[in-house]
Formats: C-alpha cells, sequence, structure tokens
C-alpha cells in the first residue's frame, strides 16, 4: 500500500514536470516569432537609426547625425509632423463621436434596428483598400460627385483635394466613415450598463440628457479609454489613403508621417534615416498612450 | 405616444445618415456599368444602358497580366496566411490558457504588450530580414509570420475563449486516454467554432485590404495581388476610364462583402468580445 502511494506520487511529480514544459513547447511557435519577427526588428531598427545605411553598402556609425538631421535639415520631417497631429486630432475624436453618437442611437430594441447595424458596420470592413481610396478620389476630384450634388444646391465648387486647407479634411473623412468597429464596441459596452441603473434614474426624474451624461458616459469611459489608445495608435500610422487619393499632396499638405518614412525606406533607400524617423514615431505613440494611461484614473470610472 | 415620437425620430435620423454610409458605395457600382460620359455627367443613380464593357477591358490588367492572375495571387497570399493564422494562434494560446510554466506570467505580458507595437516601427528591419532571406517578391513574408503566431491579437482573443471552457472537459478527456495535444485538437478547438471562425474572417479581410506590406515586398507584376493592381489601374487608366477602374474596384471588394453578408453574427461577436481595431 505505501509501496503503491509512493509510485503515484512519483508519477504525478513527473506529469507536473512534463506539464511544466509542455506549456512552454505550446508556446514556442509564438516565441520564435516574437524574436525572429518583432523583438530583434524593434531592437535592429534603433540601432539601424545610428548609421548610414542604404542596402547597397554595409551600415556605417554616423552617431546622432540623422536624429540631427530631421530636426534641422530636413523641412519634411516638421511638414509631415505637422500633417500627422493635425490628421489625428481631427480623425481620432470625429470617429470615436461618431461612433458613440451611432452606437447610442442602435441600442434600441425596435424592428429594423439590425438592419441599421449592418449599413453602419459595412464602411468598416474595406479597412485602408486601395478601392476605397479610388473611390474617395471620384467622390471628391473637383467634377465628383459631391461637387455635382453641391452644384444642384448652387453650391460653388470646391477643391475637397486640392485645396491645402480641406485635403487633409477630406482623407480624414475615409476614417471617420469607417467608425463601425468602434461603434460596435461601444455597443457591447451599452450593453454590460445595468438596466437599473436607467430605471432609478428614471424614477428620479432624471432627463434623459442628465441620464447620459451621469450614467451612461461615466460607465462607458473604460470603453472609450480602450478605445481612444487603439484609434490613436492606428491614426498616426495611417497609409493608404494619404498615399493613393492625394500622394501626400497639394503642397504636402496630406504628407502623413508614414508617406514620409515609406519614401525615405523604400524609395530613396535610405534605412538608417527611416529607422530613427521610426523610433521618432514610436517615441510620440508611446508617449500618447502613456498620457492616456496616466491620466485615466482622473476620468475613467471603474467599478469596484 | 412620446416614446414613439422619439422612435420614428431616431429611425429618421438613422435613415439619413445611412444614406451617407452606403450611397458612395451604391454609387461605385452603378457608375460601373456607365458610358464614361455619362458617370460625372448627373447626378442620375441608374445608367441609361448598363454597359459591361468596362468589366471585360479592366479584366485585361497589364495586358501581359489580367485580373485572374491577381484574384490567384491574392488567394494565394491569404489563404495561406489565414490558415496558418488559426493554427499557430490556437497552439499558443493552448499554451497560455491551460498550462503554467516557467515565466507565464512576463511572456504574456509581452505577448498582450507586442499588441500595442506600432508596426512602423520594425517596418526597415523586417524588409532587410526578408531581403537577406530572399523572401521579397514572394508571399513568405506574410504567411511564415503567420505561422509563427505573430499576430498576438488572435492569440490573445483565443486565450479569452479557451479560458471561457471548463477545465472539467479537458480532464474527463485526459483520464479517457487523451494526450494534451488530444484535448486541444477533441475538445477545445470544436467548441471554439465560432471563434475560430471570427479570427479567421478577421485575418481574411485585412490580409485582402493590405496595401503597405505588399507594396513593400511584391515587386514584380506577375506577383502583384488585387491591391496592387488596382493602383496600377489607376496609373495605367491615367485620369480618362473611370468606369473601368471603378469595374475593378467593385470587384476588388466583393469577396470582404459577400464574407461580411454571409458571416455577420461573427462579426459582431469577434468585434464585441475581443474589440477590435477599425
Amino acid at each position: 500500500m505505501q509501496f503503491d502511494m509512493d509510485t503515484t506520487r512519483v508519477r504525478k511529480f513527473s506529469v507536473i514536470v512534463r506539464k511544466r514544459y509542455i506549456g512552454l513547447l505550446y508556446i514556442s511557435p509564438w516565441i520564435i516569432g516574437l524574436v525572429m519577427f518583432q523583438l530583434y526588428p524593434f531592437i535592429a531598427s534603433f540601432v539601424y537609426s545610428f548609421t548610414d545605411y542604404s542596402l547597397l553598402k554595409p551600415p556605417v556609425f554616423v552617431g546622432f547625425s540623422n536624429y540631427v538631421r530631421m530636426f534641422v535639415k530636413d523641412e519634411l520631417f516638421p511638414q509631415s509632423l505637422k500633417v500627422t497631429f493635425l490628421y489625428v486630432l481631427i480623425a481620432v475624436p470625429g470617429k470615436l463621436i461618431f461612433a458613440l453618437f451611432i452606437a447610442l442611437m442602435v441600442n434600441i430594441k425596435v424592428r429594423g434596428v439590425n438592419v441599421f447595424r449592418t449599413i453602419y458596420y459595412l464602411p468598416s470592413i474595406y479597412g485602408g483598400s486601395v478601392a476605397i481610396a479610388v473611390l474617395w478620389r471620384f467622390l471628391f476630384m473637383r467634377e465628383g460627385l459631391v461637387n455635382l450634388i453641391l452644384s444642384y444646391f448652387a453650391v460653388p465648387r470646391i477643391d475637397w483635394l486640392g485645396n491645402t486647407k480641406i485635403a487633409l479634411f477630406t482623407i480624414s473623412l475615409v476614417t471617420i466613415w469607417q467608425f463601425g468597429s468602434s461603434m460596435v464596441i461601444f455597443l457591447a459596452g451599452l450593453k454590460q450598463i445595468p438596466q437599473e441603473l436607467y430605471e432609478a434614474a428614471v424614477v428620479d426624474g432624471a432627463s434623459s440628457v442628465r441620464v447620459f451624461f451621469f450614467v451612461t458616459l461615466p460607465l462607458l469611459t473604460p470603453i472609450i479609454f480602450f478605445n481612444l489608445i487603439v484609434q490613436i495608435i492606428f491614426a498616426f500610422q495611417q497609409f493608404t489613403t494619404a498615399f493613393v487619393i492625394t500622394g501626400g499632396g497639394p503642397l504636402r499638405a496630406t504628407y502623413l508621417y508614414a508617406l514620409f518614412l515609406y519614401q525615405n525606406a523604400f524609395e530613396f533607400l535610405r534605412m538608417g534615416y527611416a529607422s530613427a524617423l521610426s523610433w521618432i514615431l514610436f517615441i510620440i505613440i508611446m508617449s500618447f498612450t502613456l498620457l492616456i494611461f496616466r491620466s485615466s484614473r482622473y476620468w475613467v470610472h471603474y467599478e469596484d | 405616444m412620446k416614446r414613439l415620437n422619439r422612435n420614428l425620430l431616431t429611425y429618421f435620423v438613422l435613415s439619413v445618415l445611412s444614406i451617407f454610409m452606403v450611397y458612395p458605395l451604391i454609387w461605385l457600382l452603378f457608375s460601373s456599368f456607365k458610358p464614361n460620359t455619362e458617370i460625372f455627367a448627373s447626378i442620375k443613380l441608374i445608367p441609361s444602358t448598363f454597359i459591361w464593357d468596362s468589366y471585360v477591358r479592366g479584366w485585361q490588367g497589364s495586358g501581359q497580366f489580367t485580373f485572374r492572375v491577381f484574384f490567384l495571387n491574392s488567394f494565394k497570399m491569404v489563404i495561406p496566411t489565414v490558415l496558418f493564422t488559426i493554427i499557430s494562434s490556437s497552439v499558443v494560446a493552448y499554451g497560455f490558457a491551460r498550462f503554467s510554466f516557467p515565466l507565464k506570467k512576463i511572456l504574456f505580458t509581452l505577448m498582450l504588450s507586442t499588441l500595442m507595437l506600432p508596426h512602423a516601427v520594425i517596418i526597415v528591419p523586417k524588409y532587410i530580414i526578408f531581403r537577406n532571406l530572399g523572401w521579397l517578391n514572394s508571399y513568405l513574408p506574410f504567411i511564415v509570420p503567420a505561422a509563427l503566431a505573430t499576430h498576438p491579437f488572435f492569440i490573445f482573443m483565443l486565450v479569452q475563449f479557451f479560458r471561457g471552457i471548463p477545465r472539467e472537459l479537458d480532464d474527463s478527456a485526459t483520464i479517457d486516454g487523451c494526450n494534451s495535444f488530444g484535448v486541444l485538437v477533441r475538445i477545445l478547438l470544436p467548441l471554439s467554432k465560432p471563434a475560430l471562425f471570427s479570427a479567421g474572417i478577421f485575418q481574411f479581410i485585412w490580409t485582402w485590404n493590405d496595401f503597405l506590406n505588399v507594396l513593400i515586398y511584391i515587386n514584380s507584376v506577375s506577383k502583384y495581388t488585387l491591391q496592387l493592381a488596382l493602383r496600377m489601374s489607376i496609373d495605367i487608366a491615367a485620369n480618362v476610364e473611370w468606369n473601368l477602374i471603378m469595374a475593378m474596384s467593385i470587384l476588388t471588394i466583393i469577396p470582404p462583402t459577400m464574407i461580411f453578408f454571409f458571416a455577420q453574427k461573427h462579426f459582431v461577436e469577434g468585434v464585441a468580445t475581443t474589440g477590435i481595431k477599425g
């Protein structure tokens, strides 16, 4: 009997040991992928950022000159930063406000509301595809559909893509138009809010505006927080729309940072400089993310 | 009564806004059947005569390579990427969800933090790696990383899903003589079909729409995916043959659109349970 118990104990022990490492075995593809395609490139781009590297010759160490160059010599650096900040400032709040607004409206239980959800979600499945960029060109070019419709209301032609003051806004509209996935996330958040809270508010005689600001909005702040971070990370790297619709023009008015980075890396083959640019972008995105995380305790409401 | 009015108002606002959402797409569809002179001549939606010519000529592509090639290329890139993503992500997610091992917490946190790693910061070295491996101008830069579970989003999604499946099921299968891999294949995966399906759909659409990466990695026309081919058509057709470009644009968005309408439920569920980008 004693002997028997010992063998089971031993067997159990070996099972535990095996289990300890079998988990590692299962995640090993990810570890290899992480090292090869994420960690190594992450460190490598930092190292490259201190080199002059054109792919044709081996990299040459140049110290901080890539960083000096962007801040002192390259006029396109401040320009693309300015354009990108402006784009993030228009597109992200625009998208989230729309997403929240529509989510509130389609959160009612009436017939046919699913049709609306489908319609509002549809544009976001096309993401950054070229077809949507093409569509935007046809909608907003000088003789395009939007001006055609406006002419029926006697509105003079607007140069949506050719005017330096408007072009970036026109590009941002694509992003705002694709608010569907953010909307669905808001919708999921709205469903989590306990019905009793609304009933209590109604009993207390609160108006629907007050209910929104004092019940719905505070309880949605974790979702807003999440959406905000995801959208900011993506917006800073926006590429296809500007690349295909305007090519960064007119006069670099839509020259988003990702275009600037792409051109330096893959058109001018300045791999070192492009790496330095990518690290600046990384630092900017991380600072924004950190800022939002830090500020979250002042505005994000967490239930205990 | 008040409630009814309110619903009517909501309906009204929703209807007006939904026109802004879909009209551009509908207009694109109908315009692709119009003669060129008619497209921007009036705001009439329906063509006076339906013309197929734009599709026939647009399909010719670069002359040397037709859109048949580009469609096949897109599928050659997307389908293996999707399959490998599902396989690798579920294996890795199984490891995280069901086993304890040294450094698990740190590794899991690392996995989650790569969710927020901007792609832009690793794009240059990745290109150089693929160049040194001789993988440029092939779909390996998409397929191999997918096989090595570099899409942490799907791992996270499946970890969440596996955690919701009672461990007792694993235990009883083990007692019945299943080894750990058998538990994954026979118990967890069949129960996770909805999540696997969602993951597959999202990966399909994202890879299908991907433009920046194919632009960087693919450089010969014979390997062009639809996104690159469409961009090339814009240059070839200049600014004259609008209907031709419109027709090809419509073709490229048909697969995602069809998936969306057939699998709508999975979209909403996938987004809602994990909170997806857009």
